[in-house]
């Protein structure tokens, strides 16, 4: 179905004009990627920046069906373009759960791939490709090629953090993990400061999950201070007699919504600072346990549709940058005292530590240290805040995550030690906005 | 468990159809030229909704095969949906008589064929449904697509009969008039989006018309009165409109 139409992705910045296509059957998706070339895949448009924009865009929407799942071995097959959201519905009640999650469950396992995302476990169990067994990718010819870590192997490697431009990722195979319950045993621990948050991280490095919500706001001692997150997925011995009796469901709540944009005022310095220091306090304690349901531990803003319409209409960045862990104590002091200094502060930020990374997917965003993710309105002043971020970034060995990313100058880039080489290697045929702002598909010039 | 066929299975609309019926607890046959092709979507349906699924092959315009169609499937159903259909060119067709024949036999022939089998079956078992899509096209002949308008009208007399002879044998039959529906048969259509459904409206609309036993469904209650108002239109003044 072919629909001309103005997009954007969750930071609603840019917004493009683009032809936007979606189909569902095997052959009809054939033809169709062997007459529009160049073209840009799109799962849900969950990426903030530009990464699925183009002119011609082939939405993989209606490649959601279920192919396989092996609730023994825990062995899922699907095609691209279900959404993990769809996969925890089917999979929970099985006792399995997702072996990575971002922070939103909206979001495509294409789209998972092609940005190779990370969640609160990135410290143990890796980026979302470390779990892909394989995958049916098809190429701009219609050529379909079945790639892992023995058949294929240049090509897995290319599309596992690959932005979406080696091919059409029909299906995948991966890994999900054995659950007892679908609550998570959490414990809230609050830091005084950026070396107090730290030294925290680096301590609970056994807890499976952990994140810190970080107020950039607060300055001199203050400064980074957070509440840092560490969940388990809880055990039947954890959970109550009546949750026991139906340890995989959970209650419904209801959805809250942001029905329309809010205006350019809502969100000024004054209404942020008071937000972030309401949060901080929230818990008076120093340390809290609880037992919360999968959902508000892993997709705290999922509950709320359309939250990005508190930006207001001309959008937002998102800002995530990691880096290496020797300088991150120096970097992040740095970082955090030009973005209050700047009072262009964000609502919160999350503050994590990565374990390694997957150094032969050349684009994958995380390695060992410290990232940081942060939201900023778009208004004019933002953007030479972020070059300046840049360049500190660049300063301390970190790069920037291009899933997020609208804005950054390809020099920002440096810091991916084989970004030549994947620009060298890619297949012709695909391209977006990000790709051509960033001159990453140079093979589709020739 | 209650088992369904869809004969047209590859439509937006039977796809609709057959994720609605087994959200509610009904297992399927679905029927299609190049059934292959939904080995997906079969497969889909049994992880997510925990129903059996069989694929069949089946040609609407193949009359003689219909007969060994009917007899070989895996279980004999229910409830019958007769989706398929081919909207044509009625520009060509109006010059082509094969394209004509074929918006006939599709629309009409085919579905007279198979569903000839099917009420034989229903009515000796005493129990069933038989839902047919036709069209508001059927409900009076317009210029610009007189020749499927022609074929769907022949189809809803055809189903009016039937639900009249199978009343007596405990057999239902539903007439389903969606209207305009976004799907890939209308995509180059530019349809004017408040009378325009959803596959999953369409759906949705016929497995309620099946639990309440609706005789004629118009999917969106707007067509009821569009179509009202076009049927009173005195036939000399119709003939010159541009419809």
């Amino acid at each position: 179905m072919t629909q001309q139409q103005v997009i954007a992705n969750w930071g609603n910045y840019p917004q493009l004009s683009a032809e936007v296509d979606e189909l569902g059957l095997l052959p009809d998706v054939q033809n169709y990627l062997q007459q529009q070339s160049p073209l840009t895949l799109r799962g849900n448009g969950r990426s903030y920046g530009d990464a699925s924009l183009g002119k011609q865009v082939f939405s993989t929407l209606k490649l959601n069906k279920f192919l396989d799942l092996n609730t023994e071995s825990g062995i899922l097959t699907c095609q691209g373009g279900v959404l993990l959201s769809e996969i925890l519905d089917v999979i929970l009640p099985q006792g399995l759960f997702l072996p990575v999650t971002p922070g939103t469950k909206f979001i495509t396992v294409g789209g998972a791939i092609a940005s190779d995302v990370h969640g609160k476990n990135h410290h143990k169990e890796g980026s979302f490709s470390r779990h892909v067994l394989s995958f049916d990718l098809m190429l701009a010819d219609g050529t379909i090629l079945t790639c892992s870590r023995q058949e294929n192997q240049e090509l897995f490697w290319l599309t596992m953090g690959g932005m979406g431009l080696t091919g059409l990722i029909l299906s995948a195979t991966f890994l999900l993990k054995k659950i007892e319950t679908a609550y998570i045993r959490q414990t809230c621990i609050k830091a005084r400061n950026l070396a107090e948050i730290m030294d925290l991280f680096e301590s609970s490095t056994d807890w499976t999950y952990s994140v810190a919500w970080i107020d950039c706001l607060a300055t001199g001692e203050k400064q980074g201070r957070s509440l840092l997150l560490l969940g388990e997925h809880a055990t039947l011995e954890d959970v109550s007699p009546n949750q026991k009796a139906n340890p995989l469901e959970i209650p419904q709540k209801r959805k809250l919504n942001i029905p329309f944009y809010f205006p350019r005022f809502a969100l000024n310095g004054l209404t942020v600072k008071a937000f972030n220091t309401l949060y901080y306090n929230k818990q008076w304690a120093k340390e809290s346990q609880s037992l919360i349901s999968y959902d508000p531990f892993f997709y705290p803003l999922d509950s709320i549709y359309n939250w990005n319409r508190i930006y207001g209409k001309p959008g937002f960045v998102q800002y995530q940058f990691v880096l290496p862990k020797e300088t991150s104590k120096d970097g992040l002091s740095e970082i955090l005292t030009t973005i209050s200094q700047s009072g262009q502060g964000s609502f919160l930020a999350v503050l994590k530590l990565f374990g390694k990374g997957e150094p032969e997917a050349w684009l994958s965003f995380p390695m060992e240290g410290y990232t940081l993710a942060l939201d900023f309105k778009v208004q004019p002043k933002v953007f030479e805040l972020l070059e300046q971020l840049d360049r500190l970034v660049l300063k301390y060995g970190g790069r920037l995550y291009l899933t997020k990313d609208a804005r950054m100058k390809k020099e920002a880039l440096q810091n991916y030690p084989h970004l030549e080489q994947f620009k060298q290697s890619l297949p012709p045929g695909f391209t977006s906005h990000l790709a051509e702002r960033l001159e990453l598909t140079i093979n589709n010039k020739q | 468990m209650t088992h369904t066929l869809i004969l047209g299975a590859k439509s937006d609309i039977a796809q609709a159809i057959a994720y609605q019926f087994a959200r509610h607890g009904h297992s399927l046959t679905l029927a299609a030229r190049e059934v292959d092709l939904l080995d997906p979507l079969a497969k889909d349906i049994t992880i997510q909704h925990q129903q059996p699924v069989h694929l069949r092959e089946f040609d609407g315009l193949d009359f003689a095969s219909h007969g060994e169609f009917y007899e070989n499937l895996p279980e004999k159903p229910t409830v019958v949906v007769c989706v398929f259909g081919y909207l044509g060119d009625q520009k060509q067709a109006e010059g082509d008589f094969a394209e004509t024949q074929r918006i006939i036999n599709s629309n009409y022939t085919g579905a007279v064929s198979i569903i000839n089998l099917v009420a034989q079956d229903l009515e000796q078992r005493q129990n069933g449904t038989i839902i047919g899509i036709s069209s508001v096209a059927g409900d009076r002949g317009r210029q610009s697509n007189y020749i499927y308008g022609s074929a769907k009208a022949a189809f809803s007399t055809y189903l009016s009969g039937l639900r009249n002879r199978l009343v007596k044998s405990g057999v239902h039959v539903i007439t389903v008039k969606p209207g305009y529906v976004a799907t890939r048969m209308t995509a180059n259509m530019d349809l004017p989006q408040p009378i325009t459904a959803s596959p999953q409206q369409v759906a949705t609309a016929i497995y309620n018309a099946y639990r309440s036993k609706t005789n004629i469904l118009y999917t969106l209650w707007m067509w009821r009165w569009i179509l009202l108002i076009i049927r009173s239109i005195p036939e000399g003044i119709f003939k010159k409109l541009n419809l």
